[in-house]
């Protein structure tokens, strides 16, 4: 009796709550747009089509993009990071490994006003520029694609060391001594040895920073003002503005094949690692 | 290479919380102008930030939310875990299948989906939308922290207690609760934080009629700088802060007691 109710209760709320709003979406991006109750059951490509205007396509790649830079950007600053880290004396690695989980219990939407503070006109940044006679005019360094990238980076950035570094914390330091045994110089043992044993990490945090990238729509809209429109600037706008539910449902489900396709790469190079006996 | 090395380190960590300090530095600025350069010490944005009726309200809105939200987040989750943990049950691959979707979608797909459902099936958007909402982006992570903490207890003790005559029921109130409080605790507050910072499902699923802290700071700080944001930002920082360690300490206790249980 017990047994059946919580399997009941739970698996009732998971299909309620999640299969069936996923499934809906899915449907209404089939359907025609209506003015009166929104949507009207008559099954259409026409979304999917609309999606290939120039427009619409132009954002798709101008988003794929920024995020992808956001991506190799984090991917940058947290690699050599990550690499220090994971060869930490115990006590001092927690200690930063705190210092890195904090930010995710901080709220994303401060942070990323905190850096609006210190690149806006009037904002830290100019004014220390000023002071300092580097400057002599304010530079527009907010509502630039420089700005959102930058805001990205700050927000996404423990996503991309964590996994980075849970793959480099089991690297074992055998395979880098060997390496340089048998003649490597430092750029080869990390190229050919560092790189691919932490090519899981490397996927999954590419997965965590590019898909919220593309989502995140309240950071372009604070820091790159109505300039830089991402994916999911669109869809909110489809949803709330434009109330286009079909378009936007569309556009999000554009969204969750690129989800399903990075997760697909990501399952695939945790499965070779595994192959080789690296993990 | 070591001077190199560990001045690099360093640099990443001050590109993480220099924005940080900068806010809550500056929350103190007596300046009008909240970006503008130090000019002395005052409380005064404190001060207009308590007195804003708005965003005080929207606060204990968020508050109330928040609580409602992780407590039946981490009922529901709890009793999850414990039966993916326990039982075969046809569905069972579904569950986790449900639970994965949940954690790796994007929150824009999320909220958009549940808007859909909401109004394909006529739930009036507000406390309960927000609620059904968070609770369901919560659910995976309380999950995931039981059910780690499930895996590295033993399944013996659980057979005993029914070889000893316990039901189900009993075996779960006696036996797997007790032990599971450490992580029913950090899943608690794990829920908690996310529904008190969570913007994108939040912003799909509620009208103007239940205000809360995130959507009105977004609204805000659409439009500019304001002060008394950099001081809201300033306390719900520390706040986090004291759940972090709060979620680390309960974490910890949890390795020891499972070492005594071994």
């Amino acid at each position: 009796m017990f047994k059946r109710l919580i399997i009941g209760v739970s698996l009732f709320w998971l299909t309620l709550f999640i299969f069936f709003p996923n499934l809906l979406v899915l449907i209404v991006s089939f359907l025609s747009r209506d003015n009166e109750s929104l949507v009207t059951a008559h099954p259409t490509f026409e979304n999917y089509l609309n999606i290939l205007d120039p427009i619409y396509l132009k954002v798709l790649i101008s988003s794929c993009s920024l995020a992808f830079i956001t991506t190799l950007l984090t991917l940058i600053i947290a690699f050599p990071f990550a690499l220090i880290l994971s060869r930490l004396p115990i006590k001092l690695r927690n200690l930063s490994l705190l210092l890195i989980i904090i930010p995710f219990w901080t709220s994303a939407l401060v942070r990323t006003y905190c850096i609006k503070i210190i690149l806006t006109t009037n904002g830290l940044l100019n004014q220390l520029l000023m002071k300092l006679s580097i400057i002599s005019e304010p530079l527009d360094l907010l509502y630039t694609n420089g700005a959102v990238v930058m805001g990205l980076v700050y927000t996404l950035l423990p996503f991309m060391i964590l996994p980075l570094y849970a793959a480099m914390e089991k690297l074992d330091i055998r395979f880098i001594e060997a390496a340089r045994d048998l003649g490597a110089g430092y750029f080869n043992t990390l190229l050919r040895v560092i790189i691919p044993l932490s090519a899981p990490g490397i996927i999954a945090g590419a997965l965590l920073v590019f898909l919220p990238a593309l989502g995140l729509f309240y950071i372009p809209d604070i820091l790159g003002g109505s300039k830089t429109l991402m994916l999911g600037n669109l869809i909110k706008n489809q949803f709330l503005d434009a109330r286009n539910w079909p378009f936007g449902s569309a556009l999000s489900v554009v969204l969750t094949i690129i989800m399903g396709l990075l997760l697909a790469l990501n399952y695939k190079t945790v499965r070779t690692a595994a192959k080789k006996g690296i993990i | 290479m070591k001077a190199v090395k560990f001045t690099y380190f360093w640099l990443v960590f001050l590109f993480l919380y220099m924005p940080i300090l900068l806010l809550i530095i500056f929350s103190f600025n007596s300046a009008s102008y909240s970006a503008s350069l130090w000019e002395g010490f005052s409380l005064k944005w404190y001060i207009a930030l308590f007195s804003n009726h708005q965003l005080l309200d929207a606060a204990l809105n968020s508050l109330i939310l928040a609580v409602s939200a992780a407590s039946l987040a981490t009922a529901l989750g709890a009793l999850t875990a414990i039966s993916l943990y326990r039982f075969k049950f046809p569905g069972k691959g579904y569950s986790f299948a449900m639970l994965y979707i949940v954690m790796m979608s994007p929150d824009i797909i999320m909220g958009i989906s549940l808007l859909v459902l909401f109004i394909t099936i006529k739930i009036p958007l507000g406390f309960i939308t927000l609620l059904i909402t968070h609770v369901t982006f919560s659910l995976p992570f309380v999950v995931v922290t039981v059910l780690a903490r499930l895996s590295g207890f033993d399944k013996h003790i659980v057979e005993a207690s029914k070889d000893l005559g316990a039901d189900e029921a009993a075996a779960f109130r006696y036996v797997i609760f007790p032990l599971l409080i450490p992580a029913v605790a950090a899943g608690w507050l794990l829920s908690f934080t996310l529904s008190m910072d969570d913007v994108i499902g939040s912003f799909f699923v509620t009208d103007s009629t239940y205000q809360i802290l995130p959507l009105r700071i977004y609204a805000m700080v659409r439009l500019g700088v304001k002060p008394e944001i950099n001081a809201l930002s300033a306390i719900l920082f520390v706040i986090s802060l004291v759940l972090v360690v709060i979620f680390q300490l309960l974490l910890r206790k949890k390795e020891s007691t499972a070492l005594k249980n071994r």
